[in-house]
């Protein structure tokens, strides 16, 4: 019986591999050699491979008599240029369990949208709403199995039935249950006004106002922070996410102008030349609206 | 039965049974190299990993049963680990043709994973895959006649 060797490419358009193993899911670690050479051949000539996005943040959360405040500040960096002035990073992760990400822009929301759906699948099988303890355990399971290879540290904050938590967790997999809680570049100048000014089972306003400060500090003094305040207040009731909430630092105003008067720059000589042009050919193309 | 993630150290065990699949070097089965199903040899691909994850992220699966089926073994005794690993041959062999996606749907239940979401079912999923298996090797490699 004949039998022709298969040809690479079908008639049914599909490319065929010549392996053998059953394709899975997940990373896949075939470019790292390539990759690896083809950096090293652009660091010779003086170039350098494109970096990941960070946000290059300052976040921060504190737990206050009702409940917990989350705040971040919104600016997103890749190396020293601001890519975007205005990004979001209180991320949602089930209706009363927020978290803030800092470090590489991309894995902060990958990791928070996968924590979200794992969540919201982990409650709809226990039938119970989701623990904030439960939020970190996973995050800190998921960042241990790559070895902090996916650079993102979170603040999770929420309540729950055990009251309002705050929790923080570093891209290698550690974590800290903490009141009060600064992450990202601009964390030492956060933590320093918190440090001054916490006080267990403040009031709403208060700790608003202490949490706009801390961030306020992170965007003065950190180059890799900026733009505006955002803050998520969590309390048993409600979820208040205030977008914008402040905006320390405004566009300044310009004190001049430099526009020139039509007539400055004096004409000396002018010359015109008319281009003729010949019809070479036409055609009309009606135009199908139906 | 779904179990949680076992965080419990039990390296020692796992050193000498986790079998280094794949950074063998690439002998074909008349123990040459098989230059057209697994491409150009090196010694420095055959010994090191690429990227210090691709190792354990190709055992992962392998590692975490093994240390669930220890804790099983350790806590139940003998039975309960034999009777599982029993339940997932059966739904292991439940797949479609070799060239073809399997949705593997026994084993995740059996597993735990039919409700999680994980970068392996973000990332590189089979079913959306552009290219696929030849089926007159894969057929054959699966009937052990290549």
């Amino acid at each position: 019986r004949q039998r022709t060797r298969p040809q690479l490419l079908r008639a049914e358009n599909t490319m065929l591999n010549t392996s053998t193993k059953t394709p899975t899911g997940g990373f896949s670690f075939e470019n790292t050699r390539r990759n690896a050479v083809l950096e090293a051949n652009l660091s010779e000539k003086g170039y350098s491979a494109p970096n990941a996005r960070k946000t290059g943040t300052t976040i921060a959360g504190l737990i206050f008599k009702d409940g917990v405040i989350l705040g971040a500040d919104t600016r997103a960096t890749d190396d020293m240029v601001v890519a975007d002035k205005n990004c979001m990073k209180i991320h949602y992760i089930a209706p009363k369990i927020y978290c803030c990400g800092a470090g590489v822009a991309a894995d902060a929301e990958v990791t928070t949208q996968m924590m979200s759906s794992n969540v919201e699948l982990h409650s709809l099988s226990t039938g119970r709403p989701p623990l904030v303890a439960m939020v970190t355990r996973q995050l800190k399971q998921m960042l241990f199995r790559y070895q902090g290879h996916i650079g993102s540290s979170l603040i999770v904050g929420g309540v729950d039935v055990n009251g309002p938590q705050l929790y923080s967790v570093y891209p290698h997999g550690s974590y800290d249950k903490l009141p009060f809680l600064t992450m990202g570049s601009g964390a030492a100048s956060a933590v320093s006004v918190f440090e001054d000014r916490y006080k267990p089972n403040m009031e709403l306003e208060e700790a608003k106002q202490l949490v706009r400060d801390a961030i306020t500090a992170g965007i003065f003094c950190d180059l890799g922070s900026g733009s505006n305040v955002d803050l998520c207040v969590i309390t048993e009731k409600t979820v208040d996410y205030l977008r914008g909430y402040d905006q320390p630092v405004q566009k300044g105003l310009r004190e001049g102008t430099y526009r020139y008067k039509p007539g400055t720059t004096a004409v000396l000589t002018k010359t015109v030349t008319p281009l003729t042009l010949d019809v070479v050919d036409e055609s009309v193309q009606v135009m199908d609206t139906e | 039965m779904c179990f949680v993630q076992n965080t419990r150290g039990l390296r020692s065990q796992l050193k000498d049974s986790v079998p280094v699949t794949g950074l063998c070097p690439q002998a074909g089965p008349y123990g040459v190299q098989d230059s057209l199903r697994r491409g150009f040899s090196s010694v420095k691909n055959e010994l090191l990993p690429s990227h210090p994850l691709e190792l354990s992220e190709k055992n992962f699966q392998l590692n975490q049963d093994k240390m669930n089926f220890n804790t099983l073994r350790n806590i139940q005794g003998l039975h309960a680990p034999l009777k599982l690993q029993m339940e997932y041959r059966a739904a292991r062999q439940i797949q479609r043709l070799p060239f073809l996606p399997s949705s593997n749907l026994a084993l995740d239940t059996l597993r735990g994973t039919d409700d999680t979401i994980g970068f392996e079912d973000i990332l590189n999923d089979p079913v959306l895959s552009e290219v696929m298996g030849d089926p007159h090797i894969m057929t054959e490699y699966k009937l052990g006649v290549l």
